[in-house]
């Protein structure tokens, strides 16, 4: 049983031969309770497939009373329970489906993962090519013609922990932002909640960045770091990390959905956030902020700072033991120290006995702070547009 | 009695979207960035209102027909009755999940079929047992046969819509709507579709389908919506005389039922 209202209704004319061209769009628009007619003409019998329980006579059908007027829509529908298909569900059960939906994305991420390389001849061998690469180049721009050594005992390691954390970051955040207009297919195609989408993508940056990190280790052992049991806090590191990822890669999943020009921006962005990051120095040991103790803060306590900082620190001992504060404040030590460092002689004996700007413990504060700020913020706000991904 | 169930109410239904016009002008980062600085609008953007106060019920068990030219709302309203398209007022209710099958929703083209079906199972919700329990019946479904372990992309149209339908038809939905994905399938497949649909419908589910083949509307459907720009003509379970009232209006060649029928 099935009717319809329309707010231009015209009486069917069954059989062949009905008039062609009747005036279509002629009329004011009618509010639609009062339109809502049932079909005179369903007891002429022409259903091709008959439903369950193919009623009588129409007007005195129960079906056809649920239509009548007198019952508007919104009322029919809450009667039987339906609810509006674009509503959005809470937070507490969109994470909730979130959740059940995990095997999804993994799958997703797993698939996605593969397929990126499976057109290039090297195939999965380009997941350690590109960091070495990448490794290479900026040790051959910063270590070599740029020399940022200053004030960093194992620079190579140095400068490939700092690459390669930074990498795991800027590329979430541009894949992030065009993540909802690459999959819009799969969006318009099936349900499920979009957080996904965003969720997948990065979860294929942190396999990328966990087979980077085997990279890392073995040119970290290879320039004489030893294995101690600080390389355990790499793992917490990593983690708040991706956390931190994500929820900022939920907002620019749902800035570049409705604007797309962010995505072309976020490049930009990320790379001037990475000379701001001491990705190829050592942001204590910058001249240049000797006298700007609050800058050189800031510096160090922006997001993707503190996560270099705490992977640094916990793989390498070289650093962590010229790090300030290493040992007891001592003021003329540290002075002669700073002295040396100023003409380019590095000192570690003394420059640990500096004040720390930021200690290997507010960085560690710092960093879930970062996290769960940006996946709560993130979250929230990603799901608020759920219902608008599809669109356009 | 189950027919004074509805599945599907839409009310007053209007939906405007936002075209961005031409890829043309997508420009590189540096005229993105301008385009900022200077406050100017894409200049490409269209609103297209698609659909202009639709309201209708559909019940369980029933297959609805969705004909009308093209570029008259038709895909846009089931899109909207998947939930989307946001609605710009008036409202769709439905139940569950409605599921939308296009002929042009690419899943994932550079993965194989035997991905897709995995991880669209996975999407639709299916557990990873559940998946695997019915991957071997997704595929003789499709008959796809070995191109199975191959991309998406190196598939026929045909196959590529048959591994569709058989992926979103695997499982049972409350609302399944079809959006011209099964024009391309061959006539054994579409005997196998067609059974496929009686049996969603047997389920007590809601089928929606789109097509320009008047004859497979008339064959499928126990009802028929007809749109034009965004409105409806005429609706109700006289399926014949509505048809032909759209074909006799587009001049289109009246169907020739003959004395098949019955």
């Amino acid at each position: 049983m099935w009717a319809a209202a329309a707010r231009l209704w015209l009486p069917p004319r069954p059989g062949r031969g009905s008039p062609a061209g009747r005036p279509r769009s002629a009329g004011p628009p009618v509010p639609h309770r009062l339109a809502a007619v049932s079909e005179p003409t369903r007891v002429k019998g022409a259903r091709t497939l008959s439903g369950p329980g193919d009623g009588p006579a129409v007007p005195s059908s129960p079906a056809a009373q649920g239509l009548l007027p007198d019952e508007p829509l919104t009322e029919l529908a809450a009667r039987h329970g339906l609810t509006p298909s674009s509503a959005r569900p809470g937070p507490v059960i969109y994470l909730k489906q979130l959740w059940q939906r995990r095997h999804f994305v993994l799958a997703f991420a797993t698939a996605r993962n593969i397929a990126m390389y499976s057109e290039a001849r090297l195939g999965q061998v380009w997941q350690i090519l590109t960091p070495l690469l990448n490794a290479a180049v900026y040790f051959l721009i910063f270590g070599v013609i740029l020399d940022t050594r200053r004030g960093v005992p194992n620079f190579i390691a140095f400068l490939v922990t700092g690459i390669f954390i930074f990498n795991f970051t800027q590329r979430s955040f541009i894949i992030a932002s065009r993540v909802i207009n690459d999959t819009r297919e799969l969006i318009r195609a099936l349900h499920f909640p979009r957080a996904c989408l965003p969720l997948g993508y990065i979860v294929i940056e942190l396999q990328q960045m966990l087979i980077s990190m085997v990279v890392l280790i073995v040119i970290v052992l290879a320039t004489g770091e030893p294995i101690t049991w600080y390389w355990l806090m790499v793992l917490p590191a990593i983690a708040l990390q991706t956390l931190f990822n994500v929820g900022v890669g939920f907002i620019l999943a749902r800035i570049g959905a409705g604007v797309e020009d962010v995505s072309q921006l976020i490049p930009f962005i990320v790379r001037t956030w990475m000379y701001a990051s001491g990705v190829m120095f050592f942001i204590p040991a910058l001249s240049t902020l000797y006298l700007h103790a609050k800058l050189s803060y800031l510096m160090q306590i922006n997001p993707a700072a503190v996560y270099i900082a705490l992977v640094r620190n916990s793989l390498l001992t070289s650093l962590r033991h010229t790090v300030a504060g290493y040992r007891p404040y001592n003021r003329q030590l540290c002075a002669a120290g700073l002295h040396q460092q100023a003409h380019g002689v590095l000192h570690p004996a003394l420059l640990n006995s500096c004040h720390l700007v930021v200690g290997n413990s507010s960085l560690w504060l710092y960093g879930v702070g970062w996290a769960i700020a940006a996946i709560v913020i993130g979250y929230l706000f990603f799901w608020q547009a759920e219902v608008t991904y599809g669109r356009g | 009695m189950a027919a004074a169930d509805p599945l599907v109410v839409v009310d007053d239904l209007n939906i405007v979207y936002r075209v961005f016009g031409s890829r043309a002008d997508r420009g590189t980062a540096a005229t993105a960035f301008l385009r900022i600085l200077r406050r100017q609008h894409r200049p490409s953007v269209r609103e297209v209102h698609a659909i202009r106060g639709v309201s209708f019920v559909a019940n369980r068990g029933d297959a609805v027909g969705v004909i009308g030219r093209n570029g008259s709302g038709k895909s846009t309203l089931l899109r909207a009755i998947a939930g989307l398209l946001p609605p710009e007022s008036g409202a769709v209710y439905t139940t569950g999940h409605a599921s939308l099958l296009g002929v042009n929703a690419a899943l994932l083209d550079d993965l194989t079929g035997e991905r897709n079906v995995v991880v669209c199972g996975l999407a639709m919700g299916m557990t990873p047992r559940e998946v695997k329990e019915r991957y071997q019946g997704i595929v003789d479904f499709s008959g796809v046969g070995d191109f199975i372990n191959l991309p998406m992309n190196a598939y026929s149209t045909g196959m590529g819509s048959r591994l569709r339908f058989a992926i979103a038809s695997a499982r049972s939905h409350d609302v399944l709507l079809i959006d011209e994905a099964l024009v391309t399938g061959d006539a054994e497949f579409r005997v196998k579709s067609r059974q496929r649909i009686e049996e969603l419908r047997a389920q007590a589910g809601t089928v929606f389908i789109v097509a320009h083949s008047m004859a497979q509307i008339e064959e499928t459907c126990n009802c028929v919506i007809w749109l034009e720009k965004g409105k409806i003509v005429q609706a109700g379970d006289d399926v014949p005389g509505i048809i032909d009232a759209y074909l006799a209006a587009t001049g289109g060649q009246p169907l020739n039922r003959g004395n098949a029928k019955n």
